[in-house]
């Protein structure tokens, strides 16, 4: 007899996952902890694990499906297979026997509705009903949102009508201004040839929350240049006496210390506000974000406790996560929680930049590429010094101008003057 | 011959049929109620919850005149006029049945007695109890026509002293010796309203435990209280035969260590319900019934006839009153067009006897056998003051959790009021609750709702009134 997998919870309020990838097929003989699969989340990319070894009789998915915690994924051959190990952590296990109930077609029925059986139970075959209740699930029906695709922000993940008034919101929103409801794009083939590409959930996800930013913060960016003449001068001799094997202190290290010392001079910056509670929420810890351009879509990898580490330690953890973003093996755990978000660019190229703030933080750092540029010194003469363009963008319900002029004053003097950096970070 | 119209036809009158034909009335449509009982209730009301109910109440009180001599308070022994008895279940139905009749006149609902059949699919023949017939001609039309008590052809014997539930209820007399032949909720309580009037009650069930869909661990403490009541219970055990001789209903019965033969003043037949599918014509029109007996429906409660829905014990398992009405006002939405559908994750389920058995949504031994990872949590009674103070500390409450959201999937009780009880377990289940919404929601004290809180508690360890040693 045939045993099902099904898919596990992944993570804490994950309820479904999309095939990425499809690394077996059906009569494959895997390993336990063989990679069966990798799976899209709103957040991540993970890697399925087998929880036995044994031989793969049928593939339930294929790739590109959209599975739900719970649902049978594939089944192992029982015969000369080992009994599945129940792996720890494991929620959902196998199940030994599934009695499919047959459901009865009407013979004549001519028309599609006689479906179900109303004897049909919802607790079948190990099926778990999505958690909302009567009202709310009345509501969603009416509204026309489909509640298994929401998380539910209530304890155990239940779907409140909140959820699902948001979702309705955002739905008719079409995810652009004000609530504006987009009315559907023309067919374009009818003045060209065109390509159609679907988002994977990873880019939805980051085009979702960009919107919901850029809905519901009232954006200002600061610009400003930094004279980093004499600070990358001594990165690079640090740098190259530094041997092979150490971690490469980058701009972005030096500058992720000096925004936290910024940060705590100025609180605000580092905080969340709740506009239904009408109050700021003040973080008492420094996670900083990273944006990282990685060929599926953008993230933002979040490096902890910034404010105990130095730019060794900073530089080695940079190194290491943004390995693991273009990779795709960010944890969800590996994004969540920072307080302000870095986003450098200089590698790239540009003068200056509008960021969007990355909700429910305040403010974002923009870095372009640093550029000689004639300054006239005390002294009256021209010289040559190098100049990193600042561009930083905030929510200004929460900073006004003067702060963030201040602000941006206070970290660009941190570069000009390197004993500042040594002094108050 | 009279012909007809109505906009909305309910063909039966139960706990499913005169809902439907109140609510869609009060959404402003012209509805036709038709029904061959005399007065509105269905089984449910005439015979079935309501009166076995009535009589349950006189057996606990029986019984508890007696328990009461354990606590210093002695009774002598009952006297039993059977015919006020019965005089008094009546007026309990009677009164609830003219109170429907009521509600239904006041909403301009057309009752109209008679056995419906459909010619077609627009049109219901009406036969009243004169046998005089009305075409009724309608746009839409809701079944509920309900279940019958299921006698096999083997125990159709044609002797009155071998009776089904409605035989039971009538209260013809009670008998000496009684067989109840299933062991069901229905036989049970049947039972134990006979053996509190003093009848020597035999139960026997083929099937190798009671109460076969409901948890063991609920069954225990029931079937414990119920070896003292009843003369014997024989599980595994099968009546073959029934034969009529004057002095009484000889059975024939094949079991491990049963007397072969055995004498009867009575039989209850309580082996299940049929629902009522066929035999109304549903062959002219194009609603499929299936081999059951069942009407085919969606989640709508539709039939293949887009116009035409059933609810109730007809439209599917599991046949319970409060099922039928749920769907009556999920039909009813249905046929405005509304989106609506039946749902419902948390069905309760209450057997009467004493104690009570109730429980909804997923139990356990259903997540055994389909390999689901359950965390369950009980509550015993024996730690409950209010229990200690009925004298019943023989109850439990269980909750049936999800192992990672802790949400409750399911809850079981055993213990009295347990009927009661049981509708916080619905909300929970049906809301989606998690164990903590029960562990930190005040409960009053001392009520036997406690036990729920208590049982969420113990989720996160300890309960207040229960220690379990630390392992270690």
């Amino acid at each position: 007899m045939a045993t099902e997998f099904k898919l596990p919870l992944l993570a804490e309020g994950i309820s479904s996952a999309d095939v990425a990838e499809l690394h077996v097929a059906a009569g494959d003989t895997v390993e336990e902890g063989q990679i069966l699969m990798e799976l899209e989340t709103d957040k991540a990319v993970m890697e399925l694990p087998s929880p036995q070894a044994g031989k793969i009789s049928s593939l339930l998915v294929k790739k590109g499906d959209t599975v739900q915690v719970g649902q049978a994924i594939l089944s192992f051959d029982a015969a000369g297979a080992p009994a599945p190990a129940a792996t720890n952590g494991e929620t959902v296990k196998a199940a030994a026997a599934p009695v499919a109930e047959a459901a009865p077609v009407p013979a004549a029925a001519s028309r599609a509705t006689a479906a179900p059986p109303a004897s049909t139970n919802p607790w079948a075959d190990g099926k778990t009903p999505i958690a909302a209740g009567p009202a709310t699930r009345r509501m969603a029906r009416e509204l026309g949102v489909e509640l298994a695709k929401l998380t539910g922000s209530g304890s155990g993940g239940r779907i409140t009508s909140e959820d699902v008034a948001r979702a309705y919101a955002a739905k008719n929103s079409g995810g652009s201004g004000g609530g504006i409801a987009v009315s559907p794009l023309p067919d374009f083939s009818q003045f060209g040839p065109v390509e159609k590409q679907a988002y994977t959930r990873l880019q939805k996800t980051v085009a979702n929350n960009l919107s919901l930013a850029w809905q519901i913060i009232p954006h200002v960016t600061q610009h400003d240049l930094a004279d980093i003449t004499d600070i990358e001068a001594a990165r690079k001799r640090f740098v190259e006496n530094a041997g092979k094997n150490a971690p490469k202190v980058t701009m972005t290290a030096i500058t992720m210390k000096a925004v936290v010392a910024c940060l705590q001079q100025f609180p605000h910056f580092n905080s969340s506000y709740d506009p239904h509670k009408s109050e700021l929420i003040l973080k008492k810890f420094y996670h900083i974000g990273v944006a990282v351009d990685t060929p599926t879509g953008l993230v933002v990898p979040v490096i902890r406790d910034v404010d105990q580490k130095s730019v060794v330690q900073l530089a080695n953890e940079l190194t290491t996560i943004a390995g693991k973003a273009r990779d795709g093996k960010l944890s969800i755990d590996d994004m969540r929680g920072g307080t302000f978000t870095i986003t450098n660019l200089g590698g790239i190229g540009g003068t200056a930049f509008t960021p969007i703030v990355n909700y429910p933080e305040v403010a974002i750092l923009g870095m372009s590429r640093s550029q000689k540029q004639l300054q006239l010194s005390k002294a009256g003469d021209l010289e040559e010094r190098l100049m990193l363009p600042f561009s930083m963008s905030y929510d200004h319900r929460v900073i006004n101008g003067a702060d963030a002029a201040r602000f941006l004053v206070r970290l660009a003097s941190m570069f000009t003057d390197p004993f500042r950096l040594l002094v108050e970070c | 011959m009279t012909t007809t119209h109505t906009e909305l036809v309910v063909l039966g009158g139960g706990p499913g049929g005169y809902p439907a034909a109140f609510d869609a009335a009060d959404h402003g449509m012209q509805v036709t109620l038709v029904d061959n009982g005399n007065g509105p209730g269905g089984v449910c009301l005439h015979r079935g919850c309501i009166p076995s109910k009535a009589l349950l109440h006189v057996a606990k009180l029986i019984n508890e005149s007696r328990e009461a001599a354990e606590w210093g308070l002695k009774f002598g022994e009952p006297q039993i006029d059977l015919d006020q008895l019965r005089e008094f279940k009546n007026s309990v139905v009677n009164k609830l049945v003219t109170g429907i009749g009521q509600l239904g006149k006041a909403r301009g609902v057309n009752a109209l007695q008679g056995t419906g059949k459909f010619l077609d699919s627009h049109t219901l023949e009406v036969t009243n109890p004169l046998g005089q017939i009305v075409h009724l001609t309608f746009d839409k039309c809701i079944i509920a026509t309900g279940s019958t008590p299921a006698v096999p052809p083997v125990f159709q014997i044609n002797d009155p002293r071998v009776m089904d539930s409605t035989g039971a209820l009538e209260l013809a007399d009670i008998p000496g010796k009684l067989l109840v032949v299933g062991g069901g909720y229905i036989g049970l309580e049947m039972g134990t309203v006979y053996a509190a009037l003093g009848s020597k009650v035999t139960v026997v069930e083929f099937l190798p435990n009671l109460l076969a869909a409901a948890d063991r661990d609920l069954v225990k403490p029931l079937q414990k209280r119920l070896e003292k009541q009843f003369a014997a219970i024989h599980l595994n055990t099968k009546v073959e035969a029934l034969t009529a001789t004057d002095a009484g209903i000889e059975a024939t019965l094949s079991g491990e260590g049963v007397e072969p033969k055995q004498l009867f003043d009575r039989v209850l037949i309580s082996i299940g319900r049929r629902p009522n599918g066929k035999g109304c014509g549903l062959e002219n029109t194009k609603v499929v019934v299936n081999d059951k007996g069942f009407i085919e429906v969606d989640a709508q409660r539709r039939t293949a006839e887009p116009h035409i829905f059933a609810i109730g014990d007809v439209a599917g398992e599991p046949m319970l009153a409060h099922k039928a009405t749920r769907e009556a006002k999920v039909a009813v939405e249905g046929l405005l067009g509304k989106s609506v559908e039946f749902d419902n994750i948390a069905i309760p389920a209450v057997v009467f006897t004493d104690p009570e058995i109730a429980w909804c949504g997923l139990q356990e031994p259903e997540a055994k056998a389909a390999g689901r990872e359950v965390k369950v949590v009980k509550f015993p009674w024996a730690a409950s003051g209010r229990a200690t103070t009925l004298g019943r500390n023989e109850g439990l409450t269980k909750l049936i959790l999800d192992p990672t959201t802790e949400r409750v999937l399911g809850v079981a009780i055993v213990g009295v009021n347990a009927g009661e009880l049981i509708a916080e377990g619905v909300i929970a289940v049906e809301t989606a609750a998690v164990a903590r919404d029960l562990a930190e929601s005040i409960h009053a004290h001392p009520t036997l709702s406690e036990t729920m809180m208590e049982a969420g508690e113990a989720v996160y360890g300890q309960a207040t009134h229960s220690y379990r040693p630390k392992r270690g």
